[in-house]
C-alpha cells in the first residue's frame, strides 16, 4: 500500500533525493511511523531495466543536466561539462556504485588533532568519534549485507583480483583480500548471489549489490508512510517569517511547479546540487542562501585523491569479468607522515569496458602510444586509488547565474585544485601500484588520472561550532532547526574509504534523531 | 565544394594512384567510395570524397590500430557528411591540406608515412577540428561493438549467466 499526501499536509517530512543518504533515511523514517515524501529527480530504473552496456547505462541512468567547472584539475580540461560522475534516479548512485564499504578509522574523525596545521587546508574535526557512529556502522553492514562482516563470507576473487593479490603478496602488503562489498557472495535478504556478470557501475542485474532503488525504498513504501514521486525537481526550498522552513517548490513530471508543505525538510540531492538547492534558496531573510551564516554552503568541496593505475601483461587477464571493484590493499590506509604527506590512501582492484578504457585511460591522448595500450586490453588489470584529501575553502560549489538548466535555475559551477598533499599522495600511490603490478610481470604501467567525480563531499560539512560548517553532529543545520542535510555533503573531511557505508550510517542515526525530536515536539 | 568539382578534380585514376602511394587509402570516384578489397563501400552527398578520404586518414592515424579493418573507421566517420559539420570539414581539411603542401607533399592523404602524418596532426592538434574528430573517434570507433571482439573485450555477458561459471577466475599463470 503506497501512501498518498496531500501537497498541503504539513506533517509531512520531506526528503530531497533518494540515493546513499536519501533512500536510507525515507525507508527509516517510514519504518518509525514518520509520514514521508521524498522527491527525486530521476525516474525510477530497476534490475530488468539495466543494461550492460557503459555508454548507454550511461545515457540511462547518469545526471546530464549542464554543470560547469573551474580550477586546475585535469577533469575541467577533459571534462569541463560534467565534473561529476553520478546518478539522476530513484535510488540516487547507489545504482552505479560498485559496493565496497568500509569504515572510517578513528583518527579519521579528528584529522585537526592528528594531522596539526597543513598550511591551505580547512581541516576540522567532525562533531563525532567513531564510537559515536559504531552502532550505526553495525546496522549499515546489517542492512547492505556487507562482505566480511557479520559472518557474512567474502566474494571469490576475479582475475583482475588475482594478479592484484599476487602483485601486493610479493610487494609484502598484509590486508589483502577481496573488500567488504556490499554485494551477496551467497543468497541473503531476498536478493541473489553476485553471478560475476561484471556491470556493477552499471545497475545490479540480479539485485546481488545493494541499491536503496530495490530495498529500501520499496521496504519503506510498503510502510504506507512514505510516498516517492518521481521526475520531482526541487527548485527552492521556502520559509517563513520566524526563519523555519515551511516545505519546497519543485517541478513535477510535467513540468509544472509544485509546492509540497513540509513540517521538516531533509536535503539529500549529493554534494554538487544540496549545496546549489540552498543557495538557489536565497531570500530577503537569508541573502546568502539557507544555513548559509557561516558562508560555509558549497566550500569545502572534497572529492577523494584518487587515480587509476592499469598494467599491461604478456598474458590474458580479462579483468572485464566479474565484480568491478571486489579487492583491496588496506596497508597505505594509515596516517603516516614519515611517507610525505598526512592522511592515507587505498588500492581498490577496479575493471572498465572498452569504451570507458577508450574514455579515460589518458583522456584527450591519441596515436600509438594509447593505442598499443588498447591494443593489450585484454591483457590488462587495473586499480583505483581513493585516498583523503584535504578539504580547502577555494575548493567549492557556487551558483553559475550565466548558465541555466532547463527549468531556468542558475546551475552548479564546480572549482577544484589539487592540495600539494593530494598530489604528493597520489605520487606515492601511482609509485606502489606501478609496483604491485612490477612484481608480477608487467611489461608496462599506466598512472591514469582521476575520472569525473563518483565521490563528492564535504559542501554542507558537519561541524562543532556554527561558524566552522553549516550542519551540527546530527546533520541540522546551525541556523534553521528543521532543516537536515542527510547525504555526502555532511562529511567533515573526507577520510581515506569509499563514502557510502558512512553516508547510509549517518542517515539512520539521523532518522532516530528526527524521530524522537518530533515525539518531544522540538520539531 | 560541389560534386561536380569531386568529379573532375579527383578522378579514379589520379585516387587509384594516390591508394597506391598511401597505403590503406580507399578507392574514390564521384561520391562513391568503396575499399579496394570490397570490405565497404560509401556515397558520400555533401562533403566530397576527397574530404571524406582525409577524414578517413585522419581516423586511421589518431588511432591507429592495424588490426582494425577500414569499415569501422569508415562507420566511424561518415556522420561527418552532412551540413551541420560541412564547413567545419571544409576549413579543416584545406587547413590540414596546406600545412601538407608546406612541408612538400601533393596533400594530407597522399603523404605515405604515418609518421610524417602524425608530425602534420600534432601541428593542429589544439584546433577545434581535430577535437571535434578525436573526440568523436573515442565513441565512434571504440563504442562499436563489432570492435569489441577485436580487443578480445566480450561485453555482456548477463545473457549468459555471467562469468561465474565462465571463466571469471580462471587465469592460470600467476
Ligand atoms: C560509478 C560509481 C561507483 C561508486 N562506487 C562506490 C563504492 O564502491 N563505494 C562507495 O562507498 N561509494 C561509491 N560510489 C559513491 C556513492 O555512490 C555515493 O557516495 C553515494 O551514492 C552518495 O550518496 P548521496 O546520498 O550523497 O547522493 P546520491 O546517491 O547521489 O543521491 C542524490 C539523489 O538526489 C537526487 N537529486 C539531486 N538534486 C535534486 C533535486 N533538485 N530535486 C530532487 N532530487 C534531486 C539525484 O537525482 C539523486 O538520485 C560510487 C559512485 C559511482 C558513480
Ligand atoms: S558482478 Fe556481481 S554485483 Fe556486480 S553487477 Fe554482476 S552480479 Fe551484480
Amino acid at each position: 500500500m503506497v501512501a498518498k499526501f496531500d501537497l498541503n499536509d504539513d506533517n509531512v517530512v520531506v526528503v530531497i533525493g533518494t540515493g546513499a543518504g536519501g533512500g536510507v533515511l525515507s525507508n527509516e523514517l517510514a519504518q518509525k511511523g514518520v509520514k514521508v515524501v521524498a522527491l527525486e529527480a530521476g525516474g525510477r530504473y530497476l534490475p530488468e531495466d539495466y543494461v550492460n552496456d557503459e555508454w548507454e547505462s550511461f545515457g540511462q541512468l547518469a545526471w546530464t543536466d549542464p554543470r560547469t567547472t573551474s580550477g586546475d584539475w585535469r577533469v575541467s580540461r577533459d571534462f569541463s561539462g560534467l565534473p561529476a560522475w553520478i546518478v539522476k534516479a530513484v535510488g540516487g548512485a547507489t545504482t552505479h556504485w560498485a559496493g565496497a564499504s568500509l569504515r572510517i578509522q578513528e583518527h579519521e574523525f579528528k584529522t585537526q588533532t592528528h594531522y596539526g596545521n597543513v598550511e591551505g587546508a580547512s581541516l576540522l574535526d567532525w562533531p563525532i568519534t567513531l564510537a559515536d557512529l559504531e552502532p550505526y556502522y553495525d546496522k549499515a553492514e546489517k542492512k547492505l549485507g556487507v562482505t566480511r562482516t557479520n559472518g557474512i563470507p567474502g566474494l571469490p576473487g576475479n582475475n583482475n583480483y588475482k594478479v592484484f593479490e599476487a602483485g601486493a603478496k610479493k610487494l609484502g602488503y598484509k590486508e589483502v583480500h577481496t573488500g567488504r562489498m556490499a554485494i551477496n557472495p551467497v543468497d541473503h535478504d531476498d536478493r541473489m548471489a553476485c553471478q560475476q556478470t561484471g556491470f556493477c557501475f552499471q545497475g545490479c542485474k540480479w539485485g546481488a549489490k545493494w541499491s536503496a532503488a530495490y530495498t529500501d525504498i520499496p521496504r519503506g513504501e510498503a510502510t504506507g508512510n512514505l510516498e516517492v514521486r518521481e521526475h520531482a525537481h526541487v527548485a527552492r526550498i521556502l520559509h517563513n517569517d520566524q526563519g523555519k522552513v515551511t516545505g519546497v517548490e519543485y517541478f513535477d513530471k510535467d513540468g509544472a511547479l509544485q509546492m509540497q508543505k513540509a513540517r521538516v525538510v531533509c536535503v539529500a540531492g549529493n554534494s554538487l546540487e544540496s549545496p546549489r538547492m540552498l543557495l538557489n534558496s536565497a531570500s530577503s531573510m537569508f541573502p546568502d542562501g539557507l544555513a548559509n551564516s557561516s558562508g560555509m554552503v558549497g566550500k569545502n568541496y572534497m572529492r577523494h585523491m584518487t587515480g587509476s593505475v592499469y598494467a599491461s601483461f604478456d598474458k590474458p587477464v580479462r579483468m572485464w569479468r566479474g565484480t568491478t571493484m571486489a579487492g583491496i590493499i588496506q596497508d597505505e590506509a594509515r596516517h603516516d607522515p614519515s611517507r610525505g604527506f598526512v592522511g592515507g590512501y587505498e588500492l581498490e582492484t577496479l575493471g572498465l569496458g572498452v569504451p570507458f578504457m577508450a574514455a579515460f585511460l589518458d583522456p584527450g591522448a591519441w596515436g600509438r602510444s594509447f593505442t598499443s595500450a588498447m591494443d593489450s586490453y585484454e591483457n590488462m588489470a587495473g586499480m583505483w586509488i581513493v585516498g583523503e584529501d584535504m578539504p580547502q575553502e577555494s575548493n567549492r560549489v557556487t551558483l553559475n547565474d550565466a548558465v541555466k538548466d532547463k527549468w531556468g535555475l542558475p546551475v552548479a559551477n564546480v572549482h577544484f585544485t589539487d592540495h600539494p598533499n593530494d598530489i604528493a599522495m597520489r605520487d606515492h600511490a601511482y609509485r606502489q601500484g606501478k609496483a604491485v603490478y612490477e612484481a608480477v610481470g608487467a611489461t608496462r604501467t599506466f598512472p591514469t588520472p582521476p575520472y569525473p567525480s563518483t565521490h563528492n563531499l564535504g559542501t554542507n560539512r558537519m561541524s562543532a561550532k556554527a561558524q566552522d560548517g553549516v550542519v551540527n553532529k546530527w546533520g541540522q543545520s546551525h541556523d534553521i532547526d528543521n532543516l537536515f542535510i542527510s547525504d555526502g555533503s555532511q562529511f567533515t573531511t573526507g577520510a581515506a574509504e569509499n563514502p557510502t557505508l558512512t553516508i547510509v550510517s549517518l542517515a539512520i542515526r539521523q532518522a532516530d534523531r528526527i524521530a524522537s525530536e518530533m515525539t518531544r515536539k522540538a520539531l | 565544394m560541389t560534386k561536380e568539382t569531386n568529379s573532375t578534380t579527383l578522378t579514379r585514376r589520379a585516387l587509384l594512384s594516390r591508394a597506391a602511394s598511401a597505403g590503406s587509402l580507399a578507392v574514390i570516384g564521384g561520391g562513391f567510395m568503396a575499399a579496394p578489397n570490397a570490405s565497404w563501400a560509401l556515397t558520400v552527398n555533401v562533403i566530397s570524397s576527397h574530404q571524406m578520404a582525409t577524414v578517413f586518414q585522419m581516423a586511421r592515424d589518431i588511432y591507429p590500430h592495424d588490426q582494425i579493418g577500414d569499415e569501422y573507421y569508415v562507420i566511424a566517420v561518415k556522420g561527418y557528411d552532412n551540413d551541420g559539420a560541412k564547413d567545419m570539414i571544409a576549413e579543416g581539411v584545406a587547413a590540414l591540406d596546406a600545412s601538407a603542401q608546406a612541408a612538400g607533399f601533393a596533400d594530407y592523404v597522399s603523404v605515405g608515412w604515418e609518421s610524417d602524418r602524425v608530425k602534420l596532426l600534432t601541428a593542429m592538434e589544439d584546433t577545434g577540428f581535430f577535437q571535434t574528430i578525436r573526440g568523436g573517434l573515442v565513441t565512434g570507433l571504440y563504442n562499436q561493438k563489432a570492435v569489441w571482439p577485436i580487443f578480445g573485450y566480450e561485453g555482456e555477458s548477463f545473457s549468459q549467466g555471467g562469468y561465474l561459471d565462465r571463466g571469471f577466475d580462471d587465469i592460470n599463470w600467476l
